[in-house]
């Protein structure tokens, strides 16, 4: 590096003019490769060739069907099978970015090279090339795999879901029977119009908004309360309280639900035989809205409490006993030293976890569908009475095969909760980029 | 001090208190299904948390009766738990060491455009997992399960992990560069044994992440003897509620023994690897 020749002390290569990188660009846009043939990388410029006629070859007719089957969701019932040809079309969009990717950097490929030679200086050569790509490539080769599979489980099910909210795929048209069709933004018109919907929506959005901000709140509350608690140096038998108490989260949580749909029952149900036995009548856990309502919460706060205990433990431990012998010699209360010094560095370090846990809450199907399956029945909607939007969605694909409102309904969720995610998260410094790590 | 003592005795006193009440409701579920499971009858009607007679008749239909399919099950959900924790722990390592330590392409955003994104309820993308399945022929198969949770549990191990790595001084990797370890060399002899206690974090994660996942194998696995326990312990309990119950009970307590044993044997790993993930990150 330190004796690096200048373009006027050695001349390999007579200085071509100016156009070079542009040419270069051009001639790789026609056809990739034939920039880096122009710039003499004859290897590189081989292997793109390859990698476009091989692209073209094995994808071709995939592409061209794909296409096809997305424009039209098929022409002829039985033959043509709708929702295949649709993620047969997604995946071929995918395919075609991936690829316009790989395009894209071949041209800029070929525009760098071009104008290092622009300069006079020699083209790196392939043996160059070679360990450059493979240092500089690590970082992506570590990325890829991980990427490939998140393409496929998060990627195409996003846009796979907000192309059905504009077909008409339901009950009446499903294939291979039937051709499903797209239908524009009718699907989320009709449902406001609708007075059954509408009043669904609603009343379960509402409960929705209660069911996680109460779930979470009070769950982080409670742990980071039991945390405080055990974490007091008088406390004994610390291991044993953190142990037990973690027991909720080492259960698996769907054997806690069904137990506890048992515990619950409203006629042999051992908390209702409790009450009877204090003489008070039995509570309605399972066809009382609210009531149903309150065991749902209260079961979620047994089962959340613990991952917050943890969580707040481990923050505790790592907070500096000097801020609260500081805070004692000003002589602080035990409320004042939590208020001001535990509370906000718990937060702090936490926020991150607690947005996501919100997120989790909002979506939490197992708890809603496998206590009651958002039963009760409530006249005049379409959801139950314990249903919050995810579980109402679940049945209206599930059981109802109303997979067209149920994809309408998911796309406005989404846009809600991340739209509050993302807010939540700018607001917090944990993903804000710091380069200045150590 | 002197004057707050008996308010402070008062305060510690109140202290046990509530955590012992604590316990009790955390013990309480677990304890009357223990009991549950050791009934003589098979429903709920008849089921009393101390059994006046105790039998082990329900263990023994489940793992012996030709009619159960229990160690079927066992066995798929241990096998899809094992593959799962493995594939995944090698995802999610060598994706969160590159977001730690790397300058690429997409390293700013992407990782939380990801978190975001997956806040898309997961219910209407079994769908799209089933139609994707269906195209590829995993359809029915442990594999195509796998590879669902495999990729779903990237963006969040990864953060996870990320915040671990970036809690580990740099000037390791940066020492061994300068000795010429090349990059393989440094993530897996140098950073990999250092990430140990998340790296047992996540590992667990997804080892007990299928063991409790009850819906999306109901979807994906459609054959009986491809099920997991999840599954086949929700048909216990639904199709005739509380007629099989003691048998879920003992069916229930088979899969949460080992797992929260386990899980509480790790738990040390656990707090620490959590925390230092999660208040870094």
């Amino acid at each position: 590096m330190a004796s690096r020749p200048t373009v006027t002390d050695r001349n390999p290569h007579p200085v071509p003019s100016g156009s070079v990188p542009r040419t270069a660009a051009l001639l790789s846009a026609l056809v990739m490769g034939l920039g880096q043939m122009y710039n003499r990388q004859w290897w590189k410029g081989l292997s793109f060739l390859i990698i476009e006629i091989a692209f073209l070859v094995v994808f071709f007719d995939f592409l061209n069907m794909g296409l096809w089957g997305i424009v039209t969701l098929g022409t002829e019932p039985f033959l043509d099978h709708s929702i295949m040809l649709l993620a047969q079309g997604i995946i071929a969009l995918i395919l075609i970015v991936f690829g316009l990717g790989v395009y894209g950097l071949n041209i800029r490929d070929a525009y760098r090279i071009g104008k290092i030679r622009a300069r006079g200086e020699k083209p790196p050569t392939i043996g160059e090339t070679r360990r450059m790509v493979t240092d500089r490539g690590y970082p992506y080769f570590l990325v890829m795999p991980g990427l490939i599979l998140l393409v496929f489980t998060v990627i195409f099910p996003i846009l796979f879901m907000v192309a059905l909210a504009f077909t008409n795929y339901d009950l009446y048209h499903s294939p291979p029977a039937r051709l499903v069709d797209w239908v524009g933004f009718s699907n989320f018109i009709n449902m406001f119009q609708s007075e059954l919907w509408r009043n669904s929506f609603v009343s379960v959005f509402s409960w929705t908004i209660v069911w996680t901000l109460v779930s979470t709140t009070v769950q982080f509350a409670l742990g980071l309360f039991l945390a405080v608690l055990i974490n007091q140096k008088r406390v004994r038998f610390k291991k044993f309280f953190r142990t037990v108490l973690i027991l909720p989260w080492a259960v698996p949580s769907f054997v806690s639900i069904l137990v506890f749909s048992g515990l619950f029952d409203g006629h042999f149900g051992p908390i209702n035989q409790m009450l009877g036995m204090l003489g008070l009548s039995g509570i309605p856990w399972m066809t009382e809205p609210l009531w149903t309502r309150i065991a749902l919460l209260l079961i979620q706060f047994w089962l959340g409490f613990p991952f917050s205990m943890a969580l707040c433990t481990g923050v505790l431990q790592s907070i500096s006993s000097d801020l609260y012998q500081a805070a004692e010699v000003d002589g602080a209360t035990a409320w004042q030293k939590f208020r001001n010094i535990t509370l906000p560095l718990v937060l702090y370090a936490t926020a991150p976890v607690l947005i996501t846990q919100y997120a989790f809450n909002f979506n939490n199907i197992n708890v809603i569908y496998l206590f009651n399956q958002g039963k009760p029945a409530v006249p005049g909607q379409s959801a139950g009475g314990t249903d919050i939007l995810i579980s109402w969605v679940y049945k209206l694909t599930f059981e109802v095969h109303k997979f067209n409102y149920a994809a309408a309904v998911t796309i406005i969720m989404s846009l809600f909760v991340m739209g509050v995610s993302l807010y939540q998260f700018r607001k917090t410094r944990a993903f804000k980029e710091e380069d200045l790590i150590q | 001090m002197r004057t707050y003592t008996w308010k402070s005795h008062l305060g510690l006193v109140a202290t046990y208190a509530i955590l012992l009440l604590m316990v009790a409701a955390t013990v309480f579920p677990v304890l009357w299904i223990i009991g549950s499971s050791l009934n003589p009858g098979t429903s709920l009607f008849s089921s009393q948390m101390i059994p006046d007679k105790t039998t082990l008749e329900h263990y023994r239909w489940l793992l012996t009766d030709p009619d159960s399919q229990y160690l079927t099950w066992y066995w798929n959900t241990l096998k899809i738990s094992l593959i799962n924790a493995s594939v995944s722990v090698l995802l999610t390592a060598g994706t969160a060491y590159a977001f730690s330590r790397y300058q690429f392409v997409g390293r700013k955003y992407g990782l939380m455009t990801f978190l975001i994104l997956q806040m898309f309820p997961p219910t209407m993308a079994m769908v799209a997992y089933y139609v994707l399945l269906n195209m590829v022929n995993l359809l029915d198969t442990h594999l195509g399960l796998i590879l669902i949770y495999a990729g779903t549990q990237i963006p969040f191990n990864t953060w996870l992990v990320k915040g671990y790595f970036d809690t580990l001084p740099r000037g390791l990797d940066e020492a061994a560069r300068l000795d010429g370890a090349g990059h393989h060399t440094i993530f897996f002899r140098i950073m990999l044994p250092l990430a140990k206690p998340i790296i047992a974090v996540v590992a667990l994660f997804n080892f007990i992440m299928p063991m409790a996942d009850f819906l999306l194998p109901q979807i994906v696995l459609t054959s009986p003897d491809q099920q997991t326990l999840a599954v086949g312990l929700f048909g216990f309990i639904n199709e005739k509620f509380g007629q099989n119950f003691t048998r879920f009970a003992a069916g229930s307590v088979l899969i949460a023994l080992p797992i929260a044993a386990f899980f509480l044997m790790l738990q040390r790993y656990f707090v620490s690897g959590l925390s230092a993930g999660a208040s870094k990150g």
